[in-house]
């Protein structure tokens, strides 16, 4: 393959057209499963933290839903929930299951990680359950858990190419019709673009986290 | 408070704790703390000091018994209610590491509804109450020392002005002189805003220093004695409350005698910044133009010029007139000259007094005491 080539496919403009199409799709298919599963892995991650028998449960599906392959998973939702094989909910729906079965582990990782005095000292307040959770344990929390989702988003955004066998958008659709017509400047862009999304949207979970945690960066005497 | 100061506010009935794993913590305890005072829990490791205070709040539940708070069963007040009128001291401080210091202290007013400004006023107040400098409010509590950190969880105690205070070991880890003053400052906080305290700690010295009622507690959650520390020191109630005080608390007791039968010794003086000093065979205590004590100037010492602080020894500790007699021993052991200064309240020299002269006076009170039929404390 020489540069030609690839200069040759980036310079039409319904293959330009179609990459932009292709990678928002890819960010939607993997960003928002992410957002969602942690939605998911945040409450089922406390009541395990809390309750033994919660937890022995919670991580043992968990691990059994990772095992599956993502490609079964892809085709079997679609019996389960009654959506279209093609339809690209059932890509949204396995990787929030999978970031959710992923982070769960995270985030109660991350409460244990919480000080004992520290809690103590808030129930000692008068602080309850729900209040002292979201105001002082998941704020601490957020330095373990943020490694936790930093995983997933990678897992997340290679996982998205695999929906493309099955028909749903993404970057994956580049490497599907490279193979199919031969042609090898689709899949280097494809990889291209892919690893430019991971590493943006790594950078950016990065940038929340830092301005979430303003006090992990701190030293005794020191000023802000 | 509408209370009558003496009233019992805090009262533990028959108390057991038992844990799911059978570990008895706390065993059968009756005790009354009396409202306006330190009452402190002390004892060996695991004896179940925590355990009792944690029943104050309900973040322990007994197992038998009942505790109450202003004549109220505990059991029947909304926990996180409860806890709001009860300010907590927690071990190793458990300050909010991602809350400014201001907003730490502002904690419980704002659980209490307050606006985030009126609660922000009020934590800036008791900054200045714990003796922090306002700046440190915008600092998170990495950023303070230990003694810092202490303060800061008694500011946020106190914030929403609770009548009781529980304190579990809130001074252990912070250094020997740090913790005195930290002491110092709890005991005059207790004089300004009248609070009853309960303060739990491991270290002896400490229970009886700040302690106006101690409970010594053994293994096994059982109390052992539960009086006064100067009857604690004098007349353990069994061996093991003797073993605990230690062998030192002949001394201590002394923090007990007061001082007021002690009459100083005149000793001759010379004042900073006079010239042509030339001592005897006898110690010249030095004083400022107010009467303040500055040193000691050796015998036989001959001063050309005008005396200067550097010609002079340091002075040892002050005693200061009707305070108890340990005072009056320090002042006499750390002396260079062996005769401790005594100063009145204004800090001018009245006199010296010897080692012997304090121990004689104690035996003295010792022998007039024995003498009274059971000696009322
Ligand atoms: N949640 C719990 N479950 C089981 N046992 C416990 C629990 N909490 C405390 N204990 C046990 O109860 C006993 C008393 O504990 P407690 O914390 O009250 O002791 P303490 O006097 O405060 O000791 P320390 O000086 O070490 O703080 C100990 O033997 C401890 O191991
Ligand atoms: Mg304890």
């Amino acid at each position: 393959m020489t540069l030609d080539e690839l200069g040759r496919y980036l310079s039409s403009p319904s293959n330009r057209e179609q990459l932009v199409e292709q990678f928002g799709q890819h960010v939607y298919l993997s960003l928002v499963p992410l957002l969602l599963g942690l939605l998911v892995a945040v409450p089922l991650g406390w009541g395990a933290q809390r309750l033994p028998p919660v937890r022995a449960v919670v991580f043992g599906g968990a691990s059994v839903l990772y095992t599956v392959p993502s490609l079964a998973l892809f085709v079997v939702i679609p019996g389960i929930i009654g959506t279209r094989t093609l339809d690209s909910v059932n890509v949204v729906v396995a990787l929030t299951l999978y970031t959710a079965a992923l982070l769960v582990r995270s985030v109660v990782g991350a409460l244990d990680a919480v000080p004992g005095p520290v809690t103590a000292a808030a129930t000692a307040m008068g602080y309850r359950p729900l209040r002292r959770f979201l105001t002082v344990e998941l704020p601490l929390a957020v330095p373990v858990l943020t490694a936790g989702v930093r995983v997933a988003s990678v897992s997340n955004i290679s996982l998205v190419s695999v929906g493309a066998l099955i028909g749903t958008g993404g970057l994956g659709v580049l490497f599907t019709e490279g193979f199919r017509t031969r042609y090898l400047a689709p899949i280097l862009v494809g990889i291209v673009l892919t690893l430019l999304l991971a590493l943006v949207v790594d950078r950016a979970l990065v940038l929340a986290r830092n301005s979430l945690t303003p006090w992990t960066r701190l030293t005794p005497g020191g000023s802000r | 408070m509408a209370r009558a100061w003496g009233a019992r506010l805090i009262e533990f009935q028959s108390v057991t704790k038992a844990f799911d794993d059978g570990t008895v913590a706390v065993n059968d305890l009756d005790l009354a703390v009396e409202a306006g005072t330190i009452t402190v829990f002390v004892g060996p490791s695991g004896c179940g000091k925590t355990t009792s205070l944690r029943m104050v709040n309900r973040m322990v539940e007994p197992t038998s018994g009942r505790v109450l708070v202003d004549g109220r069963d505990v059991r029947s007040a909304d926990p996180a209610l409860l806890r709001r009128g009860i300010g907590y001291v927690i071990q190793h401080a458990g300050l909010f590491p991602h809350r400014t210091v201001l907003d730490n202290v502002a904690t419980v007013p704002l659980l209490g509804g307050w606006t985030r400004r009126r609660a922000r006023a009020r934590a800036a107040e008791l900054l200045e109450v714990v003796g922090l400098p306002q700046e440190v409010g915008r600092r998170y509590p990495a950023q303070l020392s230990g003694g810092q950190q202490q303060r800061v969880g008694v500011a946020r105690a106190l914030a929403a002005d609770p009548p009781v205070l529980l304190m579990d070991e809130p001074f252990s880890a912070v250094d020997p002189v740090v913790r005195e003053g930290l002491q110092d400052e709890l005991l005059r906080l207790q004089s300004e805003l009248d609070k009853t305290v309960l303060f739990v700690t491991h270290d002896i010295d400490e229970a009886v220093r700040v302690g106006e009622r101690v409970a010594v507690f053994a293994t096994g959650g059982v109390l052992a004695q539960y009086a006064e520390p100067p009857e604690l020191l004098a007349r353990p109630a069994n061996d093991f409350v003797a073993d605990f005080v230690g062998r030192d608390r002949g001394y201590w007791g002394l923090s007990f005698v007061a001082g007021g039968a002690l009459r100083p010794d005149e000793v001759e003086t010379v004042t900073v910044g006079a010239s042509g000093v030339v001592s005897g065979d006898e110690w010249l205590l030095a004083l400022d133009e107010d009467g303040r004590p500055r040193g000691w100037l050796r015998p036989r010492a001959v001063v050309s010029g005008p005396l200067s602080e550097q010609e002079l020894e340091p002075g040892g500790s002050l005693h200061t007139l009707g305070l108890p007699l340990r005072g009056a021993l320090d002042a006499a052991l750390s002396s260079p000259s062996g005769r401790g200064v005594v100063v009145d309240r204004g800090g001018r020299a009245v006199g010296v007094v010897t080692a012997h002269q304090v121990l004689e006076l104690l035996a003295a009170e010792r022998a007039a005491t024995q003498a009274r039929p059971e000696g009322g404390r």
